[in-house]
């Protein structure tokens, strides 16, 4: 359900903002949307602690909650699997390009610093690379 | 045909197929009709699995008469009834035969195993990914139709599913112009149209399972690339052919961006470089190679269905 997966988010940030575990009524208060019943939260919070994302601790008779990791450690987490840059776990996604280093790198700089030269002087840039060699490439200067 | 021709040549093909798919590495053709080649690598792949267990597995069934398939069944029959050694061979051949079985079994296994966990993982990967990307990512009106995380570096990927979505990363809006955000966004739908996540998999799988080996590797490197190329000639195909060159030009421009975007400056020196994956695609967008004639790559089609048959047929067959 995509109203409860808002919710989801939005408990999320509430949580991430602060650094103390929050009780529910905390967390009601915390939230932009203020009408919500008490047990709505109470529910979601509780979703969000099977699922991981959330970590609660008992403080008397009310439990208090807080995230089980930091939004830029989730961040990481996603992005790292997309890019295949974490050996465990592998989406098999197909990623639109990779950074290259080295030789490789410094070629492409020139190629990209001719390609917008050309774009400024409105050229159609395709016959620029009539000379640029399909095995092997070297800078300008050889 | 005897039993033991059968593995012989059942091995040929098997070790013909590894050597094809070091001639495809090499050669040149492919990223003029990235489609073809990409099929060539699947049946390849096919080929060398069911020849090499075929071999072993006709080894070990003692089909003398029979095809690997019927004597596996004779086999069978045998074990039931509890005569696993045949009276008419010699001992160490009776060994041979059995080990030659377990190995053709094992391997067998192995390949389906590695293939199923590979699927396994990938679907839990995305699941993941999915509730992550609830949690974290917005829209944004520079990127229509697109998930945003706030991350530094460049990235743009697809996540393919019944509720495909394409997301890119906050470096990536600062690096890119709004015409070549679109660009990427016209490569990646073309991905998630196509399901070339599928295409991956098998080549996903074999290189987690042989890590060591360069071929399984290679191969998987090639298709990848290859299947970026794909995506790349289907971005532009969803133009009009007037606006065909342009979108090349910002693809071309937004990955020599991406590849870049981590060198601060040129270092000074000239150097021959091999080429890469990168420049191969950017040289491809900006001069784009003829595709191979119909009846090339009618050969390659037929090529394929050959590779894949051949096998079977001599599996089946006494």
């Amino acid at each position: 359900m995509n109203r409860l997966g808002d919710l989801e988010r939005a408990i999320m940030e509430v949580l991430w903002q602060t650094d103390s575990p929050l009780t529910v009524r905390q967390v009601s208060n915390g939230l932009t949307q203020r009408n919500l019943a008490h047990t709505t939260v109470m529910t979601v919070l509780d979703r969000l602690a099977k699922k991981g994302f959330a970590r609660r601790e008992r403080d008397g008779r009310a439990w208090r909650y807080r995230p089980a990791a930091t939004r830029e450690a989730y961040v990481a987490e996603l992005m790292l699997t997309a890019l295949e840059q974490t050996g465990d776990r592998d989406a098999a996604l197909a990623r639109f390009a990779q950074s290259v280093s080295g030789a490789e790198a410094v070629v492409l700089l020139e190629a990209l610093a001719r390609l917008e030269e050309g774009q400024a002087e409105g050229d159609s840039g395709i016959g620029l690379w009539e000379d640029w060699p399909t095995r092997h490439c070297s800078p300008r200067s050889r | 045909m005897g039993g033991l021709a059968n593995a012989t040549l059942l091995a040929a093909v098997a070790v013909g197929s590894v050597r094809g798919a070091g001639a495809l590495m090499r050669a040149a053709w492919p990223r003029r009709s990235p489609a073809a080649a990409i099929l060539l690598w699947q049946a390849l792949g096919l080929a060398t699995g069911i020849a090499a267990v075929g071999a072993l597995l006709a080894i070990g069934s003692n089909g003398q008469r029979a095809g690997v398939i019927d004597g596996l069944a004779t086999l069978a029959q045998r074990i039931a009834d509890g005569r696993l050694f045949d009276a008419h061979q010699s001992v160490l051949m009776s060994l041979v035969r059995a080990a030659s079985l377990i190995a053709g079994l094992a391997l067998l296994t192995v390949l389906w195993c590695v293939l199923f966990s590979a699927f396994a993982t990938a679907v839990q990967a995305r699941r993941r990914q999915r509730e992550l990307l609830a949690l974290l990512a917005y829209g944004d009106p520079k990127v229509p139709g697109a998930l945003v995380v706030d991350y530094p570096t460049a990235a743009a990927y697809c996540l393919p599913g019944i509720r495909s979505q394409i997301v890119v990363s906050v470096g990536t809006l600062d690096l890119l112009a709004p015409a070549e955000l679109s660009a990427v966004l016209a490569h990646e739908r073309a991905h998630l149209r196509a399901r070339h996540d599928l295409v991956l998999i098998p080549f996903t799988s074999l290189r987690r399972a042989f890590p060591r080996s360069g071929v399984a590797t290679q191969a998987h490197r090639a298709v990848a690339l290859l299947v970026e190329m794909m995506a790349d000639d289907r971005a532009l195909l969803a133009r009009g052919m007037a606006a065909r060159g342009l979108l090349a030009r910002e693809l071309a421009t937004a990955l020599l961006r991406f590849g870049t975007a981590g060198t601060d400056h040129a270092p000074v020196g000239a150097l021959a470089v091999a080429e890469g994956e990168l420049t191969a695609r950017v040289n491809r967008l900006l001069t784009p190679p003829r595709p191979l004639p119909r009846a090339a790559q009618a050969t390659v089609f037929l090529a394929a269905a050959l590779l894949v048959a051949v096998p079977i047929v001599l599996l089946v067959i006494p």
